[in-house]
């Protein structure tokens, strides 16, 4: 544990703090709140200004307790809570955001970037008349000249203990400054049957000798001043006006404490026993470690089926039995652990109402985000990856999906324009999906750009979700979809090829004029992959079943030889460059003639739909992936490797990245469509 | 032996300075992030020293603190406060519970191991 | 091969080569042979020793990578210290030597005849390896070891496993 840890931790407390802040904001927006969102508000940013104070983040410490002020009117009801309060306080969390960014990243936030929103704060703070202000008392300068010692009295009330404060931990103290003559006073000692054993009954006498200010002495009474009568008085000057008037003894609550405590017990045993809901911070890195594992356990699992397999089947009866149990409890096993590595969405949806807010200021439309299904889980690395391509289609929907309030208006829908985002599980995969009430797609004028673009053949007929696909295209964009919010840079392709890489399919659906709908298809984890598994030669190659479109034995007549560009397979009207995986990777003694294979179509996003060929499949199967990079290194066209039943290595194809190497392919083609059916 | 002390706060940056601040002074820090489960750890191993934070989930700081007064095996075990300047009302309720000093926070290092050296004697 | 028997008598290379990590020139040898030919390798880097498995080619790799083995749960590339040294490719047999070796935090193998011996090396009996120019395969050892039996040339295992950029050296991608 270092200062570097403790700042890490602080950051990311803070965002996952944040994060929750923002959740509540949303609530109170959207009139959700009950008697504990606002409290539990005040405690995160009450929390973020904590720490920050502690690294010395001073803007930041200031902001917070600006936003603090005015949440604690509200928590209090001094102030009622309003839409723009609401709007206030977003505003400041996006602040408290951008300054924690700042200093996580050691980068400078513009001086005085905060200052309006402080004014903002202040005046918000300030609407109630009288509201109470603490205002500390100016610390008296200390006398210059030190008396050479100092004279004690110490009077504790009979509930000095009640704290756990103790005189002999205050003499103690004491002596720390100098040597301390001790006399007790026993007076106030009443008779044995009479005395509380409980109660505090003597009286002390100190006599400080060290010429230390009365600061000193007063803070080693810091705690218990209110629990006595105490006199602190000079030694050298005789005369000195006694400015510290002895606190009036406030009459003792003397609480029957005995009582209490019995009756306290039976209650306080239950709650031990029920403890809340817990949670423990646990080193991904350990995680990962578990998850191997069990990919080991299930592999040793396939192994031992396999040779099971090959044995007279009576030869030991149990055996199959028990194998089959081993099995169940395997998987079971490794949903567990897989399921400790995943995530609620949340964290990533939870930036997207903020982009709505500065995205819609700025473009001048009315936007409501709807966010639902945020608590779904799915692995964390999945979730990490998924912030770039969902912020991309949110853009896209503001920018080019919602209309101006106007042009709803005219268009006959409501001004404020409404943006749906939800995450929902489904037969093993996440689907997530982002609509808009938008103006849908063009199609018309898609068509005409990507033939512009000579991306379709002028004389192509195109169905609807097939020119709904150009958009996915490389650089595709039409003129009307570049903008200072979407940008040119990044199209839709790269959003593909990001979803792509996490194991997922995008698909569109659109109505022009009433909006589209992404919809996006994710593995819950990307440690364990459903496979395809075919043989090339004597090599056996993995296939991501997430990219398969079909696979098929081709007929000779559907194989044509296309000049400079190899073969191709037509199929149902369509033709698909064929890729021999045998020539792709080398491999010797394999099935060179298509025909005589099989051809396994599977979705590039560089060069569209691509026809594997490879000599046969072996199977379908869940593998664990494997790093080939830690001790090798990159490989074009492969992603991973797994572990086979038999304990040999099979490389596992990166489709993706399979069509790079082969330059584009057939570009005036006409596509067959990638099916949107298949995300089911 | 190293003195036990409980560090009790909802945020965890929190904790975790005042347990590296106290570690690093030689003692034994346990930590907790609410009343409750402060409580349900502190019944089954006591400590010498705890150190709340006041406003928490589930179970607030004056709240703990009233509860570990009640038990019979923590009525003097000092507890403090850790608090900021803005709860000073607060503050006088914990001392009422039963707190036996306090902390302001952010706190100061060696004003912490010192504070804390002080109330565990 | 003319080579300076006064210990003293170093030439300055010799130093940088010897300082290199875990291929550090002193110390215990496990030596293995290639036909005649006897190699020895830092016992420091050495994880453990297994027969020969088939193993799964890697697309575009270079021909002394024989491909990748599973080693318990690992995926480990082997290397064929013959074909590395310019020498044909190993005909491979279950009777051929994997000697599996860790540099930092990377495994591999390597693919050689047989293991023969341990020897211990003082710092004293290195000597430097003979200039034979940048692309020689000489560039992958850190020093001769005169014994009586013979020259046995330390392997220089950081060299070794520095494929990386050749590796990474594929087919030009349109990724740019």
């Amino acid at each position: 544990m270092s200062f570097d840890h403790l700042r890490a931790t602080y950051f990311e407390e803070s965002a996952e703090l944040l994060e929750s802040a923002y959740a509540q904001l949303s609530d109170l927006a959207e009139g959700r709140e009950d008697g504990e969102t606002v409290h539990a508000l005040f405690r995160a940013i009450h929390s973020i200004k904590g720490g920050g104070g502690a690294f010395g983040f001073d803007r930041l410490v200031r902001l917070a307790h600006g936003m603090e002020t005015l949440l604690d009117l509200l928590r209090e009801g001094t102030l009622p809570l309003d839409a723009a309060q609401v709007a206030l306080l977003l505003r400041g969390a996006d602040a408290l955001a951008d300054l924690l960014a700042a200093e996580r990243g050691g980068t400078a936030v513009a001086a005085g970037f905060e200052d309006a929103l402080m004014q903002a704060f202040r005046i918000a703070a300030e609407a109630p008349a009288g509201a109470p202000r603490v205002v500390a008392a100016p610390a008296t300068a200390a006398p210059v000249d030190l008396p050479e010692g100092w004279r004690i009295d110490f009077r504790p009330r009979p509930e000095l203990f009640r704290n756990a404060n103790e005189p002999l931990l205050l003499v103690r103290q004491l002596q720390r400054l100098g040597p301390v003559t001790v006399t007790a006073d026993l007076t106030r000692l009443p008779p044995l049957e009479r005395m509380e054993a409980e109660d505090a009954y003597l009286d002390w006498h100190f006599v400080l000798q060290a010429a230390v200010p009365r600061g000193s002495v007063e803070e080693v009474f810091e705690f218990v001043a209110d629990d006595c009568e105490l006199t602190i008085s000079p030694i050298a000057a005789e005369v000195v006006a006694e400015a510290d008037t002895p606190q009036e003894a406030a009459p003792a609550e003397i609480a029957p404490v005995a009582a209490q405590a019995v009756a306290a017990t039976t209650p306080q045993a239950a709650a031990a026993s029920q403890p809340a809901a817990q949670s423990m911070r646990v080193d991904v890195q350990k995680i990962d470690r578990l998850v191997n594992l069990v990919g080991e356990m299930v592999i040793g699992q396939a192994m031992l089926v396999q040779h099971a397999g090959s044995l007279p089947p009576d030869l030991c009866p149990g055996l199959t039995a028990g194998l089959e149990t081993l099995s169940q409890h395997l998987r079971e096993l490794q949903e567990g652990v897989m399921s400790i590595r995943t995530q609620p969405v949340k964290s990533v949806f939870s930036r997207m109402p903020r982009l709505v807010r500065e995205l819609s200021a700025q473009l001048g439309k009315d936007v409501r985000l709807v966010v639902t299904g945020e608590s779904t889980e799915i692995d964390k690395t999945v979730v990490e990856q998924l912030a770039d391509p969902l912020t991309h289609l949110l853009r896209n929907a503001l920018d080019h999906g919602i209309e101006t309030p106007d042009q709803r208006e005219a268009a006959g829908k409501p001004r404020q324009g409404t943006v749906h985002l939800s995450a929902a599980q489904r037969s093993g995969r996440i689907v997530i999906e982002l609509s808009d009430d938008g103006r849908g797609i063009d199609r018309a004028r898609v068509l005409a750009r990507a033939r512009e673009r000579g991306l379709v053949a002028p004389d192509a007929v195109l169905s609807e979700s097939e020119i709904d696909e150009l958009i996915f295209l490389p650089s595709f964009s039409t003129a009307a979809t570049v903008s200072a919010v979407s940008g040119r840079g990044v199209g839709m392709d790269v959003v593909r090829r990001n979803i792509q890489a996490l194991g997922g399919r995008i698909a569109l659906e659109s109505r022009f004029g009433s909006g589209s709908r992404f919809l996006l298809s994710l593995p819950l984890t990307l440690a364990v992959l459903d496979g395809l598994v075919v043989s090339v030669g004597r090599e056996a190659y993995i296939l991501p079943i997430a990219a398969i479109v079909e696979s098929l034995r081709p007929r000779p007549e559907d194989i044509h030889a296309v000049v400079g560009r190899g073969d191709v397979l037509s199929i149902r009207g369509a033709y698909i460059p064929l890729l021999p995986l045998h020539r792709h990777f080398a491999v010797p003694e394999a099935e060179a003639d298509p025909s005589r294979g099989i051809v396994v179509i599977v979705e590039t996003d560089h060069a569209g739909q691509l026809g594997l060929l490879v000599d046969d499949l072996v199977g379908q199967q869940q593998v664990v992936v494997k790093s080939l990079e830690a001790n090798y290194g990159r490989v074009e066209g492969i992603g991973g490797a797994t572990i086979l039943g038999d304990g040999r290595v099979a490389l596992i194809l990166d489709i993706p990245g399979l069509g790079l190497g082969q330059g584009r392919v057939a570009a005036s083609a006409p596509r067959s469509p990638a099916t949107p059916s298949a995300l089911q | 032996m190293a003195k036990r002390v409980m560090t009790v706060d909802d945020s965890r940056t929190m904790r975790e300075m005042v347990a590296f601040t106290l570690r690093k002074a030689g003692f034994e820090v346990s930590e907790a992030a609410d009343g409750k489960l402060a409580l349900a750890a502190l019944q089954a191993a006591p400590v010498d020293v705890v150190i709340t934070d006041l406003n928490m989930p589930n179970m607030d700081g004056v709240a703990l603190i009233r509860a570990l007064r009640a038990d019979p095996r923590m009525r003097a075990t000092p507890i403090l406060m850790l608090t900021t300047e803005s709860e000073a009302s607060k503050k006088a309720e914990g001392k009422s519970a039963g707190a036996t000093g306090w902390l302001v926070k952010p706190f100061d290092p060696e004003k912490l191991i010192d504070v804390v050296k002080r109330v565990a004697g | 091969m003319d080579l300076p028997m006064n210990p003293n008598a170093q030439p300055a290379s010799f130093g940088a080569q010897a300082a290199d990590g875990a291929g550090g020139t002193a110390g215990q040898f496990i030596t293995c042979t290639l036909d005649a030919a006897e190699f020895g390798i830092d016992i420091m880097a050495v994880r453990e020793i297994k027969g020969w498995t088939e193993t799964t080619a890697i697309p575009h790799a270079p021909s002394w990578i024989r491909g990748v083995i599973n080693l318990r749960g690992v995926i480990v590339p082997i290397l064929d210290l013959r074909a590395r040294f310019g020498m044909a490719a190993t005909s491979a047999t279950p009777m051929h030597v994997v000697v599996i070796i860790q540099i930092g935090a990377r495994l591999a193998g390597l693919l050689v005849d047989a293991v023969s011996d341990i020897i211990d090396v003082a710092p004293g009996e290195v000597r430097p390896v003979p200039e034979m120019g940048a692309q020689a395969p000489e560039c992958l050892l850190s020093g001769l070891v005169p014994l009586e039996r013979g020259m046995v040339a330390l392997v220089s295992l950081d060299a070794l496993l520095n494929f990386g950029e050749e590796v990474l050296a594929m087919p030009a991608t349109l990724n740019a």
